[in-house]
């Protein structure tokens, strides 16, 4: 099935309160980002997404896809689900080498040309790492930042995801600016949980939530795109300091 | 009467699985009531009576292989349960013995596998997979939805064919497919029969002979060497 939009329709937030935009709509090719403080239902927005809600969770909140409700393939094999979900605390618990694993994976969506498929992943997901991963090592001694890079490499290039939800990659230990400049070339609906202010400016809109509802929608405006530039400035140079202290290296005054 | 027989390695969920089905078979006004077989301890029948008040019992299966066991007992169970006017039984079994498998014919047979497992288990277990009519995993919040289909696959290799139901036990979110499958499984007959051929038993063992060695033992027994063979009467 090819996905051209996903509708969300309001729901209510922790106290019964309903969601202040009625109608959400992502459209193919769209990046969205979810704001909002700790415990504002960033989270449970996306489960709402991932779940297909059919007013059968607590926030009451329904989606449909192209107009419809999901069919039921898409919960019944994970195969068919157009949405991959990055969680804050997916692992990887298989007993699997990586490439035998990825292999699997691609075999399982008839991917023509697997080999170079599963090389095409590991290259996507040693971009995003500090140090690349050994493709012959189990699934489970894979670092935390790797196995959230393999998470993402697996679902924008094994999968083929049309939808992918990432919840606070910022905080994942990759390389976040490079995640975002690497995705952004896929034509697919992105929508990132983030506390992070450059991914939030370099969405198309973003959703900001409070106690568990949906308060408004946000467009970046003319100010604000100025400002991005000059965040993405401070960013990288923040950027900048932390390789020299990860490297081993002395931070040098000169540069501000 | 529907007699649901669920199986599964230790801790895999199916309490957690038969929970989620009770709820959903006494919102929709059905009478289900649970049997759990285990082997030395086991606190189920409580948890069942207690939050459900449904009519609720355990067998320990002590010396005996749970799965032997339960082939001992059922009858009196399918009568206990028809007594106490259920329309389905539910019984939980230990599945320990990864050999012999509980489930019966004209009653629904159900395998609970957890996500978590490891890539290997689907084919570990044998007849408690190929011979169940549904397999149920569980724990999927806790992997990948990679890992996900790798494990679904693997489990379609062991057992082709097999309808898989994946959960999030803890919630209930994807158990309605399981509950309908229930619901469609067919009453009880008269003759209750084992499903599958069980295993060769090494009879003299289960009975509680402790001496080593093939010599020591009568029934099918085997060398090292050579194949099994019947020794005795
Ligand atoms: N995260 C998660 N935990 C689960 C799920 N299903 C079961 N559990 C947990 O797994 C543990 C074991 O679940 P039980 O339902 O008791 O397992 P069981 O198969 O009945 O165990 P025995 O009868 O002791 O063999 C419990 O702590 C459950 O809360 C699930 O889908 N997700
Ligand atoms: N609409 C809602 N109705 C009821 N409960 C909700 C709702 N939204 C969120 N909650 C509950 O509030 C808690 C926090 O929500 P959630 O985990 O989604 O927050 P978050 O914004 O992702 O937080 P963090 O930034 O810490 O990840 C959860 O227990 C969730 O179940
Ligand atoms: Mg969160
Ligand atoms: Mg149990
Ligand atoms: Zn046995």
């Amino acid at each position: 099935m090819q996905i051209k939009e996903i509708k969300i329709f309001a729901g209510v937030g922790k106290n019964g309160q309903p969601d202040l935009v009625d109608e959400i709509t992502f459209t193919m090719g769209d990046v969205i980002s979810i704001v909002g403080p700790t415990g504002s239902g960033k989270t449970t927005l996306i489960d709402d997404i991932a779940l297909f809600a059919d007013c059968n969770t607590p926030t009451r909140r329904r989606v449909l896809i192209n107009e419809a409700p999901a069919p039921e393939d898409f919960m019944n094999d994970p195969s068919q689900n157009p949405v991959a979900f990055i969680t804050q605390h997916t692992n990887f618990l298989s007993d699997l080498p990586v490439n035998e694993f990825l292999e699997t994976h691609a075999d399982i969506r008839k991917r023509p040309d697997i080999s170079s498929v599963v090389r095409e992943t590991i290259e996507f997901a040693n971009q995003l790492t500090g140090e690349p991963l050994n493709a012959e090592n189990g699934m489970t001694e894979l670092s935390g930042g790797q196995t959230r890079a393999l998470l993402i490499a697996d679902a924008v290039i094994i999968s083929n995801s049309p939808v992918i939800l990432l919840d606070e990659i910022e905080n994942a230990g990759i390389n976040r600016t490079k995640a975002l400049e690497l995705l952004k070339k896929y034509e697919k609906i992105f929508v990132f949980v983030t506390h992070d202010p450059r991914i939030a400016l370099s969405s198309d809109f973003r959703i900001v939530m409070e106690n568990g509802a949906v308060t408004k929608v946000l467009y970046p405006h003319d100010e604000e795109l100025a400002v991005a530039e000059e965040i993405k400035k401070i960013d990288d140079l923040m950027l900048h300091f932390r390789r020299l202290i990860r490297s081993g290296e002395r931070v040098t005054g000169g540069i501000i | 009467m529907k007699v649901i027989i669920c199986a599964g390695p230790p801790t895999t969920g199916k309490t957690t699985v038969l929970r989620q089905v009770t709820r959903r078979l006494i919102e929709a006004e059905f009478r289900p009531a649970y049997l759990k077989i285990d082997v030395l301890y086991a606190i189920e029948d409580q948890m069942f009576q207690k939050e459900f008040n449904i009519p609720s019992k355990k067998v320990y299966s002590g010396e005996l292989c749970p799965d032997h066991c339960n082939v001992m007992v059922l009858r009196d169970a399918v009568e206990w349960a028809q007594k106490t006017s259920a329309d389905f039984l539910l019984v939980e079994t230990a599945g320990l013995c990864l050999r012999c498998s509980p489930y019966i014919e004209g009653g629904l047979g159900i395998v609970v596998l957890e996500a978590t497992s490891g890539m290997n288990l689907p084919v570990k277990i044998g007849p408690m997979l190929t011979l169940a009519d549904i397999a149920v995993v569980t724990k999927i919040d806790l992997i990948s939805q990679a890992e996900r289909e790798v494990f679904r696959s693997r489990i379609m290799k062991a057992s082709a064919g097999i309808p898989i139901c994946e959960t999030n036990a803890l919630c209930g979110i994807g158990i309605d497919a399981l509950v309908k499958k229930i619901h469609a499984s067919p009453d009880i007959g008269d003759s209750l029969v084992l499903r599958g051929n069980p295993p060769v038993g090494t009879c003299t063992v289960c009975v509680g002979k402790k001496e080593i060695g093939w010599q020591q033992h009568f029934g099918v027994v085997r060398p090292l060497e050579n194949d099994i063979f019947y020794r005795g009467e």
